[in-house]
């Protein structure tokens, strides 16, 4: 199938009334959540997720990416208004757009996160359209010791997702894997690590683990502060949100790299949009006039991080779906949930599975139309979101948790496991243990196993045939590369940087 | 006892369980006729654990956390795990509705008659959202 004609058919499928009616619920809910801080996407897709079991895969799928990028644009309105990320993603902007709120201009900032998020995420499905097609069918080539290297490749990137300590990250990610391996091994019929409990033997479920980190660990770690913050106001009526011609001329550029740089980050795994606008914003002040003005309220400082966070999304979705490695917490539980509704995202996915492909992109299309119509005139709406009082969400939070993994399973003892993993997962938030590195692990160790131990078997036991395969060799040349990175002290200095920026 | 740093504690607890994978890995075939046996793998991440974490336990250093406000959030942790233990026998509403009324009227203060309505009214909305309109069954 050609880009057009795929395309045709993904629009479609997704312009059939139920699924732009996913589509619409998954980009508001994502708007809702990026502007609540505390609440992000990975913790409520994970949350959705075992409620999908109901829904059509395309239409489930729809929703919960409109969720992903929709977060991407609430989360500018936390941090304009609030001087407080609502995403991870948006720390950045802070710096220029909380400095243009305290001058009375909150409403050009919030004007112009949304015209660059449309701008820049509509690149970024574009890039998503038209590089994943080839590279799936450069991926056909590989057999069980590519995918091998694959996954090592995927599993490498932790360094970029770590946070202060590498060692921590590698810890994260390898309690991952024993987490993966709980249950009975699907080769000898073995069981392992399961403590003697039934319940174990057939593995502990994805969505108990991402549920009690992301989500129960999250209330926990909010739980701390008993301050709420204070909100500025949000003008009213769009043409006091509309930016200026002079405004827009300024930030032509910022468009422009905000969405190739947001793009080719989100394709790197393990980057993640956080690096994404962080780079942007770097790219735009080292080339603007008035690079001495960054940070007190400039609004190219608005335009480019936040174009660039929008379009990383697009970029992102190419490994997913084409050599099915997640770079970030979020789309490690997309990929969970492509597998539980019985889809295998790896070369074979588009060619398999076209009308889910061209509809998801379909949908990234009409889905960004509706966020920049819902975010421009509705954005003092949204704002009122902020005023939810937190003892009325944690509660919900904890509820929808409980339901979600007992509707998944049916299983009291997952109960039991979600309070185990809330704990975990405040406890890695309290000791700087990152999670990400845990769900990569998690999701990537079961199919990482099973691809080493068919190499080895194809091979009769000689490790030789995970580098006599030219394809195979360069990717754990790749991995190895990645494991050096943190070698290099000055992306070493930049990236921890980064990080503080997205703790504080 | 000379203060150790959080790093050391933890680095000693992953080593237990670093530990632990290899002392079962190792009762498994490390390899079997057909290839790699169940043992392979969790022994190499097994050992992975203890070198990362006996590195941790020397060489780890981080300040310690700030632990202010943690005793809320362990008592908000405890609230949950009390909560879907007795969901057994007491069932959804009335466990979950405790832990409601825990967080509102405990956790942030507010009067028993707010921590009583938001208790409810959550109840009520799960009720309606899950079972009565999804027909999805709570716990």
């Amino acid at each position: 199938m050609d880009i057009a004609a795929g395309l045709l058919h993904g629009f479609a499928l997704a312009l059939q009334p139920l699924n732009l009616l996913w589509c619409f619920v998954g980009v508001l809910l994502g708007t809702i959540v990026g502007i609540m801080p505390g609440l992000g996407p990975p913790a409520t897709i994970a949350m959705l997720l075992p409620l999908t079991a109901l829904m059509n895969p395309a239409g489930a799928i729809i929703m919960l990416a409109g969720i992903y990028y929709g977060a991407k644009y609430g989360g500018s309105t936390t941090s304009i208004l609030l001087n407080v990320p609502g995403e991870s993603a948006s720390v950045v902007t802070c710096l220029d757009g909380y400095a243009m709120a305290r001058k009375g201009r909150a409403g050009p900032a919030l004007g112009i996160a949304a015209i660059a998020s449309f701008i820049a995420g509509t690149v970024g499905v574009l890039g998503l359209m038209l590089v994943a097609p080839p590279l799936a069918k450069l991926a056909l080539a590989f057999s069980s010791p590519e995918y091998f290297a694959l996954m090592s490749l995927g599993l490498a990137m932790v360094v970029l997702l770590a946070g202060k300590s590498m060692v921590k990250a590698l810890l994260a990610m390898l309690v991952g894997l024993w987490i993966a391996g709980i249950g009975t091994d699907v080769f000898t019929s073995q069981s392992r690590f399961t403590f003697g409990h039934m319940e174990l033997l057939s593995g502990i479920d994805f969505v108990v683990v991402a549920i009690g980190i992301f989500a129960l660990g999250e209330v926990l770690a909010n739980m701390e502060a008993r301050e709420e913050p204070q909100v500025l106001p949000v003008p009213k009526g769009l043409r006091n949100l509309l930016p200026t011609m002079q405004d827009l001329r300024d930030c032509r550029f910022a468009f422009a790299q905000g969405s190739v740089l947001g793009f080719l980050v989100g394709v790197l795994p393990g980057a993640g949009s956080t690096i994404a606008s962080f780079i942007s914003y770097g790219v735009e002040k080292a080339f603007s006039k008035r690079r001495d003005q960054f940070g007190t309220g400039v609004i190219e400082g608005v335009a480019a991080p936040e174009g660039a966070n929008n379009s990383e999304t697009g970029g992102a979705l190419v490994p997913l779906l084409t050599l099915g490695i997640p770079g970030s917490g979020t789309t490690a539980i997309l990929l969970a949930a492509l597998v539980l509704w019985g889809f295998k995202p790896g070369p074979l996915f588009i060619a398999e599975n076209p009308g889910m492909f061209w509809g998801l992109v379909a949908s990234m299309y009409i889905g960004n139309v509706m966020l920049l119509v819902l975010n421009l005139p509705l954005v003092p709406l949204f704002a009122q979101v902020l005023r939810t009082p937190v003892y009325v969400l944690y509660p919900l939070i904890v509820g929808i948790s409980i339901v979600g993994v007992y509707a998944g399973s049916g299983s009291l003892f997952d109960l039991y496991l979600l309070a185990g993993f809330g704990l975990l997962g405040y406890l890695m938030r309290k000791l700087d243990y990152p999670s990400a590195p845990l769900i990569l692990g998690l999701v990537l160790g079961g199919a990482m196993e099973r691809a080493l131990r068919q190499s080895l078997m194809m091979s009769e036991g000689h490790l030789s045939i995970l580098v006599s395969r030219p394809i195979s060799a360069v990717m754990l040349a790749l991995a190895l590369v990645v494991l050096c990175i943190p070698l290099f002290s000055r992306f070493n200095t930049w990236r921890l940087r980064a990080m503080e920026q997205e703790e504080s | 006892m000379r203060h150790r740093s959080p790093d050391f504690w933890s680095g000693l607890a992953l080593a237990a369980l670093g530990a632990y994978i290899v002392a079962q890995a190792r009762g498994w075939d490390y390899l079997t006729d057909d290839g790699p046996g169940p043992g392979f793998f969790p022994l190499w991440y097994g050992i992975a654990i203890l070198a990362c974490s006996a590195w941790l336990v020397v060489f780890g250093k981080s300040p310690g956390a700030n632990w202010q406000g943690a005793g809320r959030a362990l008592a908000t942790w405890g609230a949950v795990a009390l909560a879907v233990t007795l969901v057994k026998f007491i069932g959804f509403a009335l466990a979950f509705g405790a832990v409601a009324f825990f967080i509102v009227a405990v956790m942030y203060r507010r009067s028993p008659a707010v921590a009583a309505l938001v208790a409810l009214c959550t109840v009520a909305g799960f009720y309606l959202v899950f079972p009565l309109a999804l027909g999805v069954a709570l716990p």
